[in-house]
């Protein structure tokens, strides 16, 4: 661990506005790094597999911080801790589902310090990529998580595209799933994307895991009133309660009037290199009321070509079971 | 705890912990510990001068200056420039909880937390949980007498993160002791009598 000890040299940048922020990414450009809480980075740093010469620490920034209404949405700054989103009354109560998945992400010394942005920024959570072999996320020409021998217990189902890794995020399912709007400032101005396009696969681009360009940040969450008070579940399959990436995690909200269901989203993460939103499920649960009979249609739907690894093969079953959980509960 | 008490002394009559921090207090003052944040030695020195480098923290109630280096951890800090060596250093990857201080009465991962990012909220480690003239705080007290600790090397962090929990939360249930603690490892498996541990903490209080 002696070599370790400590992380090479950087210059910590922490500017009080957003603006400032953009700044000075733009000019540190390729020696730039965004910290939020810092959980994900340091590890990197430490490892001496990143190794940026400008951190900008977004900390200072009031307005990335904290949770808001915004007309009748509610707005979500992306420093806002991931305690501050578990516990905040408003969010627990219009959207428990958030909430809910927040407190589920690692433990509680990690949601104290880690943010919302950073939980659905984080990077791909494979050993051998996070060990610094140069595979093809790491601009090298090769997989070490798909041959014959790798370990790739976790690794994904779907979309695989030279990399098999898989999204890490707790919260992003849950988002995707209650339709928010990410909010992301560049130079030239703000944009806002709907969750399911803030994610990308290897197969857009197998060096990114959003649409987070260097020089971009995400400032903020919007979820819609749309989606407020909507019937919503979450579960995450892991394997230890505390710290775990999720194996299998499934956000799902619907609508439902009169025992039929109206309209519904899902969204499962650890399966694929995004979380995906699952809308062959959703279509096969319109208009169906949510009992055994939808969950088993949706089980089979949600697993549809799935293609696994050596090790991974249990993921079917478990997102099936998962998926199938989603729906019975809405009854 | 006054070390010069120590009862681990070694044979040369100075305890391990008594010489550390005796070198830390020695060297701390004037510059960092060379050996462990060796600088510019290595071309590795920050884009600041010393003077800048310098930085009130509060800690355990008490001002400290001490010279921080922009990519020093917390944990490194506390260690290494200030002797407070009862925060563990255990895996340094915010994976094991033996690090755990807090900061605005929160607990958080000394390991992974930047000092130069929470020097101006006030920092509380195990060592500054006593009462001044020793008095142990009711959840040190409540862990002695229902031998918590079994080897140990986890209960600082384990202490700490009881008493942020009782900060928030004066009569927590067991599911929410055990719920507060999940991010602290006991490699012996003692959990159970930490969870009495904290349940008789909330009697004391």
């Amino acid at each position: 661990m002696a070599a370790r000890d400590m992380m090479p040299a950087f210059e910590l940048l922490q500017p009080a506005t957003v603006e400032d922020a953009l700044a000075l990414l733009k000019r540190r450009d390729k020696d730039g790094w965004v910290l939020a809480g810092g959980m994900d980075s340091l590890d990197w740093f430490k490892d001496r597999i990143k190794r940026p010469k400008a951190v900008v620490e977004l900390g200072r920034i009031g307005a990335l911080r904290g949770i808001r209404a915004r007309g009748a949405d509610l707005e979500i700054g992306a420093m806002t801790t991931l305690t501050e989103v578990e516990r905040d009354a408003t969010l627990r109560e219009r959207y428990g589902l958030l909430a809910q998945a927040a407190r589920r992400v690692a433990t509680p010394q990690i949601r104290n310090r880690g943010t919302l942005g950073g939980n659905v920024c984080q990077d791909a959570r494979c050993w051998y990529y996070r060990a610094g072999l140069p595979c093809y996320r790491a601009g090298g020409n090769t997989c070490y998580a798909d041959t014959p021998t790798a370990i790739n217990r976790e690794h994904c189902l779907f979309e695989a595209d030279r990399c098999v890794a898989v999204s890490p995020s707790d919260t992003a399912p849950a988002l995707i799933a209650l339709d928010a709007r990410f909010v992301v400032r560049h130079a030239g101005g703000e944009k806002e994307v709907p969750a399911e396009e803030f994610f990308i696969g290897p197969k857009t681009d197998i060096t990114r895991m959003t649409i987070l360009q260097p020089g971009d940040l995400l400032t903020a969450i919007r979820l819609p009133a749309a989606w407020a008070n909507a019937k919503s579940y979450f579960e995450k399959a892991a394997d230890r309660n505390a710290w775990d990436f999720p194996l299998v995690n499934v956000a799902a909200a619907m609508k439902i009037e009169g025992g039929t269901i109206r309209q519904a989203r899902i969204a499962v993460g650890g399966v694929a290199p995004r979380p995906l939103r699952l809308k062959a499920v959703e279509e096969s649960l319109l208009g169906e009321q949510p009992g055994k009979e939808a969950a088993e249609v949706a089980a089979k739907a949600a697993v549809w070509g799935a293609r696994p690894l050596n090790h991974n093969q249990y993921k079917i079953p478990l997102l099936a079971n998962l998926v199938k959980r989603a729906v019975r509960s809405m009854a | 705890m006054d070390a010069s008490k120590g009862r681990s002394r070694s044979s040369h009559g100075l305890s391990r912990r008594a010489f550390i921090q005796g070198v830390i207090a020695a060297g701390a003052a004037v510059s960092s510990v060379n050996y462990l944040f060796r600088g510019n030695a290595l071309g590795q020195g920050a884009g600041r001068g010393v003077a800048e480098r310098l930085l009130t923290l509060t800690v355990n109630g008490q001002q400290r200056r001490v010279d921080v280096l922009d990519q020093e951890t917390l944990l490194m800090t506390l260690r290494y420039k200030l002797g407070l060596t009862g925060t563990k250093i255990g895996c340094d990857r915010g994976e094991c909880g033996n690090c755990t201080v807090l900061i605005d009465d929160v607990p958080v991962y000394a390991c992974s937390t930047l000092t130069r990012i929470v020097h101006d909220a006030p920092i509380t480690t195990i060592e500054g949980l006593a009462a001044p003239g020793g008095r142990l705080h009711p959840v040190q007290q409540a862990f002695v007498e229902e031998l918590g600790p079994q080897c140990g090397f986890c209960t600082p962090g384990q202490i700490i993160s009881a008493v942020g929990l009782l900060k928030v939360n004066r009569k927590p249930t067991r599911a929410e002791i055990a719920e507060a603690l999940a991010g602290n490892v006991c490699r012996c498996g003692a959990y159970d009598h930490y969870l009495n541990a904290v349940q008789r903490a909330t009697e004391l209080i």
